[in-house]
């Protein structure tokens, strides 16, 4: 488990990094905190033959409050992020879902860009994109761009980033301080990649009923997973065992998970219905508080 | 409760028995261990190996130009450059009657792969980087042959063979019988069957295996670093298939980062080829098992299907039992039928079966070897016993425990005649044991009696919790031998050699312990040399929980002579007869006159003089001796588990709530070790219960290869387990020991089944489960029977 024999370059700066991948972008890979592409390459599956190393460009690592809510820079830890009292205090959800990533080891290298530009469909931070609209700042030495989770993830270990392109950084609206959350997920040991995991973001009326609702699964398909019908289904509706079972009924009939050596489609597409419900209820429950 | 070991009490209690802090933990916490990787000769080489990606296939060409044509690789080895001696079949172990073939792994496949992961070419090179570009590089053509997977499959008459040369997968077909169980079940009012499967298993250790070697051709000697668990074992075999005389042959097993059994096998491919590499290239060569090597090319165990039937009285009382079970081999059988004999064995447990039959068949399939893996056939023993007598309780509706109550060997029964033959082919014969007690302590430990009550409150708030309950009997310590030197040096210091290997057990202080008390010096005085056989030549390993029982009671027997020696040479020196002299505190004191003294170090120059003479009766120079203890038969601990687990009905979750666990393994040298060997047991069962599965595909191919997918678990799945001791000492061997090792790992997959029945009224059959395995339990599960059915009621 060695890896096979590649360039290495370790760029200073954002400007440094791109002027790195403008030249070596389609044969080269980029290492941020490496809980991924290391074991690859040990592997042999992964054979760049340039590999950018981004863990000395200081400019890409930082948390910032913003207007509409946070940026986050790439290089940025899990680990900070998930300790960081105002991105507890704006996106909530965030930091909560980030528990679940891994090991306070990974998360220690572990950082947000990585893991979002790996997009594995398993992963956590993939889904609280999708759930909270966050958006992904693509640069490289032609400028920049900035799309959302629906136009990032591409499929399965597959984004929009072009060879020449980096994440740089990644822009989280702020949740709306009277939206209930919930993340939760199923996964063989505590710290693995889930079998099935939601995020979840839910916006009450004056009267209590569902005004927004929006649900994104891990596990369940090749990236984040919406099902509009069962975000659909719970307007103008009190969210209550009974609401949630519908929701849940939906979700596991909408859903066409893979099977694998941990379980089966049916396995995933039932615990996502169950995970559905538990969410939506928590996240009413956590509105309801707030209001 | 030590009431038998008076020779322990002869030697004072200072040590032995005490929660005495492992002396090395100091320099492995602190990065200082000399693992096999630490050991850097100079000028040394790398090697990596070109392992099978086919399960079954015939090795049509393989063209190594490439890979030799890497700068910094200096060689390249395939079957076909090994020495004619080198070419066959390895050593066979432990032959059996019936064992009528007995199929061993080669150290280089030439013309027929039999498994994903068998060695077919080796690389050595400048580092272990260019030795894997090379071994990229190997180009091998295969005829791929037809792959032998099923188990069931390939004990069927008409199967594909593995081995070319048989037409059978059947390397053998044993039947052991007591009593006639057919007469038993004629007369039985109720007989129930079940369809038994635990399945395939890794042991993982921390450490993978790994192999340094150095020839040095001036004085011819070649040295082993080797993290094997027989070192004295290795050296042997070295010596006969590389044509050296053993005293040229030396091998180390330094700091070993676990073993757990598969680092017993005798030889693998690689100890054989790094050692012959070395002496070809006249340069040491070190290879390191990768993680993904590992998972295909060290052995394997557990996979067994079992069609169990008891036959029982109206009262539950054990009429007969007769099992017939396939037990996997996989592609070779070179540890011979250590381990389904030890499954057949330790199925009866600790009850009173005056009829049993049980019979298996080893097969053969296109996987991984398998040789014995920490419980070693007794996880899959007593899975079956226990959810026969979990099954006759749901049948007679009569409680668990009371079940086995009624069935127990009593305590005035030992020695107890199970009217079998062990894996040491002696009799097996439980030497003692007081199992009710740890029946009742188990049932006080874990609340049994109201545990109804908890259930039901439980259920009124939606919880679904269960309790699992199962006992065992142990075989440990057995034979043939193991040995000891002590030697206390003019210095004062104690210096211990013993025969077999350590791999993290704490034998460094057990043994200390043990001479501590015998010659009154500090276990920190006292240094122990393991698994060196340049330090002691003579011994066995480290396996089947018998390094305390065998090597323990060996260094007791040469501390003891010692001591005998010291005393007498101390008698000339201070004037006084030996009768009346004490050992404490490093010297040799007048008893009731301490001052009357002479230091352990004055003593042990006195007993080797410049001049003058030594008497005949000293038998040689020096405070030394050199004792051999060798145990007729097997002594057999015994134990009971119980666990209160919970489930989510919506997941498939499991929680373990609480994990209690009393244990007897006779008198016990040190509680906190003993109690480490548990803890660390219990955490592999829970993984053979509900996290760990080796997955083959039907070509063989293995599925789990790497940690996240092959599930250990950590310490967030694991509880706090909880202990309690019972000693019923071993009359076999002057400590009164019993082994401890294998304890914790045993009786896990059982109690996690009955746990889950009493939860869900299911009937668990086959390990390992998982969350999908327990949702599909929980959709299926009859909630009418689970409310039927709960834990601790008496019908």
């Amino acid at each position: 488990m060695k890896p096979a024999p590649f360039k290495y370059l370790a760029p200073r700066s954002r400007p440094e990094a791109l002027d790195a991948l403008r030249r070596y972008g389609p044969d080269a890979k980029v290492l941020a905190g490496g809980q991924s592409l290391v074991p690859l390459l040990a592997m042999r599956l992964a054979r760049p033959s340039v590999i950018i190393d981004l863990n000395r460009a200081p400019d890409l690592a930082f948390i910032r409050s913003t207007t509409i809510g946070l940026t986050i820079g790439a290089m940025t830890r899990q680990g900070a992020v998930e300790a960081d009292a105002v991105v507890a205090a704006r996106a909530p959800l965030l930091a909560d879902s980030l528990r679940w990533a891994g090991h306070p080891e990974i998360r220690t290298r572990g950082t947000i860009g990585g893991s979002l530009a790996h997009a594995d469909p398993s992963a956590e931070l993939p889904a609280v994109a999708a759930v909270l609209g966050a958006r992904f700042v693509l640069a490289s030495t032609r400028g920049e761009r900035l799309l959302d989770a629906a136009r990032f993830f591409l499929g399965y270990l597959s984004t929009a980033l072009q060879p020449d392109e980096l994440l740089t950084q990644v822009r989280w609206p702020a949740q709306p301080p009277d939206a209930g959350w919930a993340f939760l997920e199923v996964a063989r040991r505590h710290g693995d990649f889930a079998l099935v995991g939601v995020a979840a973001l839910v916006g009450l009326d004056g009267d209590g009923r569902c005004a927004a609702a929006r649900l994104a699964f891990t596990g369940v398909g090749s990236g984040p997973v919406r099902v509009p019908e069962a975000e659909a289904s719970m307007i103008g509706k009190r969210i209550t065992d009974a609401t949630a079972a519908e929701a849940s009924r939906i979700v596991a009939g909408a859903l066409d998970p893979d099977s694998d050596v941990h379980a089966s489609a049916s396995y995933r597409k039932h615990v996502a219905g169950v995970l559905a419900a538990r969410a939506l209820t928590q996240a009413a429950r956590r509105a309801r508080s707030a209001s | 409760m030590r009431t038998n070991s008076k020779s322990c009490c002869l030697m004072g209690t200072r040590w032995f028995g005490e929660r005495v802090r492992r002396t090395e933990d100091p320099r492995l916490l602190a990065g200082a261990g000399t693992f096999v990787d630490d050991i850097q000769p100079p000028r040394l080489l790398h090697a990596a190996f070109y392992r099978s990606p086919e399960s079954h296939a015939r090795i049509a060409r393989v063209d190594t130009t490439a890979a030799k044509a890497v700068p910094g690789v200096v060689a390249v080895f395939t079957a076909q450059d090994l020495p004619e001696h080198l070419r066959g079949p390895l050593p066979r172990l432990i032959p059996h009657p019936t064992l009528i073939h007995h199929k061993t792994q080669v150290a280089l496949a030439g013309e027929i792969v039999h498994h994903v992961g068998e060695p077919v070419v080796m690389v050595v090179a400048e580092n272990r980087y260019i030795a894997e570009d090379a071994v990229d590089l190997v180009d091998v053509e295969f005829e791929p042959l037809p792959a032998v997977v099923d188990l069931e499959d390939a004990a069927r008459a008409g199967s594909p063979t593995v081995h070319e040369d048989l037409d059978t997968n059947i390397a053998a077909h044993y039947t052991q019988r007591v009593g006639n169980v057919e007469d038993a079940f004629a007369q039985a009012r109720h007989i129930f069957r079940e369809r038994l499967v635990m399945d395939r298993g890794a042991s993982s250790p921390i450490e993978t295996r790994g192999i340094v070697a150095t020839w040095d051709d001036r004085t011819r000697q070649l040295t082993v670093w080797d993290s094997t668990q027989a070192p004295i074992r290795i050296r042997n075999f070295l010596s006969l298939l590389l044509k050296l005389p053993q005293h040229s042959v030396r091998v180390i097993a330094p700091d070993i980062g676990g073993g757990f059994g598969p680092k017993i096998m005798m030889c693998y491919p690689e100890e054989i080829m790094l050692p012959h590499a070395a002496m070809v290239l006249g340069r040491p060569v070190k290879w390191i098992e990768d993680r993904r090597e590992h998972f295909v090319a060290t052995n394997h165990e557990r996979l067994q299907i079992f069609d169990a039937q008891i036959g029982v009285d109206d009262d539950g009382h054990i009429l007969g039992v007769r099992v017939e079970f396939l037990h996997d081999a996989g592609a070779y059988i070179a540890y011979g039928l250590i381990v389904p004999i030890v499954s057949s064995t330790t199925l009866v447990g600790p009850y009173r079966i005056p009829n049993y039959h049980a019979e298996f068949k080893a097969v053969f399939t296109n996987k991984t070897q398998v040789s014995p893996y920490r419980g070693a056939g007794r996880p899959h023993g007593v899975f079956v016993m226990e959810r026969l007598m979990d099954r006759v309780a749901l049948e007679l509706r009569l409680d668990r425990a009371e079940i086995r109550r009624r069935n127990l060997i009593p305590p005035d029964a030992f020695p107890y005649d199970t009217g079998l033959i062990y894996q040491d082919a002696a009799p097996l014969i439980y030497d003692s044991g007081n199992y009710s007690l740890v029946l009742s302590k188990t049932l006080e430990m874990i609340g049994y009696a109201d545990w109804p009550a908890r259930q039901v409150k439980a259920r009124l708030d939606g919880r679904t919790v269960g309790l699992g309950l199962a006992m065992y009997v142990e075989g440990t310590g057995i034979g043939p031998y193991e040995g000891c030197r002590v030697t206390v040096e003019p210095s004062g210091r104690v210096f211990v050699a013993t025969s077999v290997g350590t791999q993290g057990q704490g034998h460094y202080t057990i043994f200390a312990q043990i001479v501590a008390d015998a010659l009154g010096v500090n276990v920190r005085d006292i240094t122990v040399t393991t698994g060196d056989t340049g330090a002691f030549a003579w011994g066995t390993g480290t396996f089947a929980s018998r390094a305390a029982v065998v090597a323990g009671n060996a260094v007791a027997l040469a501390a003891r002579a010692v001591r005998e020696k010291t005393l007498a040479v101390a008698a000339g020196l201070l004037e006084a007869a030996p009768d009346d002299l004490d050992l404490a505190g490093g010297k040799v004191f007048v008893r009731g006159a301490p001052a009357r003294a002479v230091t352990l170090g004055k003593v042990a120059t006195a007993a080797n003089p410049l001049r003058g003479t030594i008497p005949q009766a000293w038998e040689g120079p020096g405070l030394e001796a050199t004792r051999y203890f060798a145990p007729p038969r097997g002594t057999f601990a015994a134990g009971c588990h119980a666990a209160v687990v919970e489930i989510d009905r919506g997941t498939g979750a499991l929680r373990i709530d609480r994990y209690v666990v009393v244990h007897d393994c006779g008198v016990v040298i040190n509680p906190m070790i003993v109690e480490g060997q548990i803890r660390g047991g219990v955490t592999q069962g829970i993984g053979n219960a509900f996290y760990e599965a080796l997955v083959y595909d039907e070509h063989g191919q293995l599925l789990t290869q790497t940690f996240m997918d092959y599930l250990l678990p950590t310490i967030a799945e694991v509880p706090r387990v909880e202990i309690g001791h019972v000693e019923t000492p071993s009359p076999l061997n002057p400590l009164g020991v019993k082994g401890a090792g294998e304890a914790g790992v045993i009786p896990v997959p059982a109690v996690i089944a009955s746990a889950i029945d009493d939860a869900l009224g299911t009937r668990i059959t086959e390990m390992p489960l998982s969350h999908a395995r327990l949702l599909d339990l929980v959709r299926g599960a009859p909630g009418v029977a689970a409310a039927a059915r709960a834990g601790g009621r008496t019908a």
